[in-house]
């Protein structure tokens, strides 16, 4: 049997999904018979069976999976739910795999999954769906690279014309629930209950509570910025209007355009007068956050 | 050997794994440490709080790379972007010598996260040692091979782990980092004697030596990183050192880390094996 084939069966066997008590399937993603399957690849030993050598690496693979998605989505685990979480994260993980050397990346695929799959977010798709983009954000934002970042000294006469570009570590979002007080809400938890010895006892309803607090609340419409100060995430609401700015400029408008834009907008909340104070306070905090640099 | 082509002619003592726990220790005591294994992969990043953690490190410390997902033994080509990164934090680690696993572990541009055993075939030799030397002339450091702890072998194996090792070496002329833990985990689990295996490592290509803890279970032996060296792998090291002479020598403590003094202590047993050895200056390991 030549080395590809091989690896591609082996792969196969390890990457289906477990039984609902954490044990190898019966039957490989490819549908063969696990048992057959396994028995004419790996040799068994005087103590394990084919079987049951395969199943450890098995277990491991999705084990380190599994828990590596939960690491870095506390909060859609908490919207979701333990149980529900894992159904999710199973289906997630079995349909897009790992493509990267690295596992930071391997929830990179989800919000645009989990948008197709809302039979695994039932009535809290809408906030599910916001709080794994949240989290995707805050991923990228913490490792991203960083540009050498206009002070406010570089603009302080910014004509229209002028055309910056955003940090590529900042992520903009507009989101319908406040998933950003949430996150931080399930991350305290989570840490909690790491430090906890007695996890096992309060954890479960502490999570609990923490999901059908998320679930009773409201719709709101919400603007953020995922952004990165002293190698520490945070989250900044923004003001709608100054989020449109935003995406303006990292779409590579000039300033002027930008601000057009937002003169010809219908649902502007600021009144034309004041515009120009505002956009003159936006850019103040954004130049001293370091948000900004030349394109 | 202590210095030879496969570790950069160097003369590195003992290591320790950097790790996240203890970065607080590091900085605020600064404790003199021969060098620090990084696994490359946590710092193969575009910016953020990883790489400026290891400027700081690189300022007083040397640092070896270690990798976990090359993947020299997959049926498919190397990844492009991941030696492209590669080589990026090579340059800025300056590592004299480069290791990562004889295993595999994608298939399809798909990626188990996991230290796969080889079939010991002579087709797998040969695709391993071309991805070695393609990764080697990509990167322009010397390479070395770990063997890796395994709970699985394959029918369609025509040698032994070792000699399928020796094969690889050969072909891609690379280094060995021997993993004394890893060979004792494998020879319980596949019924070998491990100082077969130990007797038929070119000592001549060893750059580096592993030395960690597992975890016994009732029908086999996982190689989990979280526990002290028990005292029949400190023999395997103490009979390694024997036959390669005093080398480079790190132990790896991954799962439930204690604090640094201890993982420290407990890697600094290994200087008992190592009278021959030439440590690095006084300061050793602080530039």
């Amino acid at each position: 049997m030549k080395l590809a084939e091989l690896q591609a069966r082996v792969a196969t066997a390890i990457m289906t999904p477990l039984n609902a008590s954490d044990g190898i399937a019966r039957r490989t993603g490819g549908g063969k018979n696990m048992r057959a399957e396994v028995g004419a690849l790996i040799a068994p030993n005087d103590r394990l069976t084919a079987l049951e050598r395969l199943e450890i690496y098995s277990r491991s693979y999705w084990f380190r999976i599994l828990d590596s998605l939960w690491d870095d989505f506390p909060g859609l685990a908490a919207v979701l739910g333990s149980r529900a979480f894992h159904r999710m994260a199973q289906a997630y993980l079995s349909e897009c795999p790992s493509l990267s050397f690295t596992m930071r990346n391997l929830g990179s695929r989800l919000p645009g999954w989990l948008a197709e799959h809302p039979e695994f977010t039932g009535a809290a798709h809408d906030l599910a769906l916001d709080m794994a983009r949240l989290e995707w954000a805050h991923i990228e934002t913490y490792d991203g690279p960083e540009r050498k970042a206009l002070g406010p000294e570089d603009l302080l006469e910014p004509g229209p014309d002028l055309r910056v570009a955003l940090q590529p570590h900042l992520a903009l979002l507009a989101l319908r629930y406040p998933v950003d007080d949430f996150r931080i809400d399930a991350n305290h938890a989570k840490a909690a209950e790491e430090h906890s010895t007695a996890s096992n006892t309060i954890g479960g309803p502490k999570r609990r509570s923490l999901t059908s607090r998320f679930r009773r609340t409201r719709p709101q419409a919400i603007y953020v910025a995922v952004h990165r100060h002293e190698f520490s995430v945070y989250y900044r609401r923004l003001q709608r209007e100054e989020y449109l700015v935003l995406e303006a400029l990292r779409a590579g408008k000039s300033i002027g355009e930008a601000l057009d834009m937002l003169l010809s907008d219908d649902g502007g909340a600021i009144p034309p007068e004041a515009l120009g104070s505002e956009v003159e306070r936006w850019f103040a905090a954004w130049s001293q956050m370091g948000w900004l640099c030349l394109p | 050997m202590p210095a030879n082509r496969f570790n950069g002619f160097t003369d590195y003592g003992i290591g320790i794994g950097l790790r996240i726990p203890h970065y607080s220790h590091i900085f605020e005591r600064q404790p003199v440490v021969d060098w620090f294994e990084i696994i490359s992969e946590n710092f193969m990043v575009d910016g953020g709080r990883a790489l400026a953690t290891l400027d700081r490190i690189l300022e007083r410390y040397r640092v070896v790379q270690h990798g976990v997902s090359m993947y020299f033994g997959s049926a498919e080509p190397l990844n492009r972007e991941h030696l492209t990164r590669l080589k990026r934090l090579v340059k800025r680690t300056k590592t004299p010598w480069l290791t990562d696993h004889l295993c595999w572990g994608s298939v399809d541009g798909r990626y188990t996260h996991d230290l796969l055993p080889m079939p010991y075939t002579f087709e797998a030799a040969e695709v391993t040692a071309r991805k070695i030397r393609e990764a080697r002339d990509f990167l322009e450091v010397p390479i070395a091979v770990e063997n890796v702890s395994s709970y699985a072998e394959f029918h369609v194996s025509e040698m032994t782990e070792w000699e399928f090792l020796n094969e690889v070496v050969e072909r891609a002329d690379c280094g060995i980092l021997l993993d004394v833990n890893n060979i004792y985990v494998s020879s319980r689990n596949h019924n070998f004697n491990p100082y077969d295996y130990l007797e038929a490592v070119p000592e001549e290509r060893v750059a580096q030596i592993h030395i960690a803890g597992h975890s016994k279970f009732e029908r086999y032996i996982l190689d989990t990183h979280d526990h002290p060296v028990i005292g029949p792998v400190w023999k395997l090291y103490q009979h390694a050192i024997r036959r390669v002479g005093a080398t480079a020598t790190l132990l790896e403590w991954d799962d439930r880390i204690p604090s640094f003094d201890e993982v420290q202590a407990e890697a600094r047993k290994a200087e008992e094996y190592l009278p021959a050895a030439s440590p690095a200056p006084a300061a050793s390991g602080v530039k």
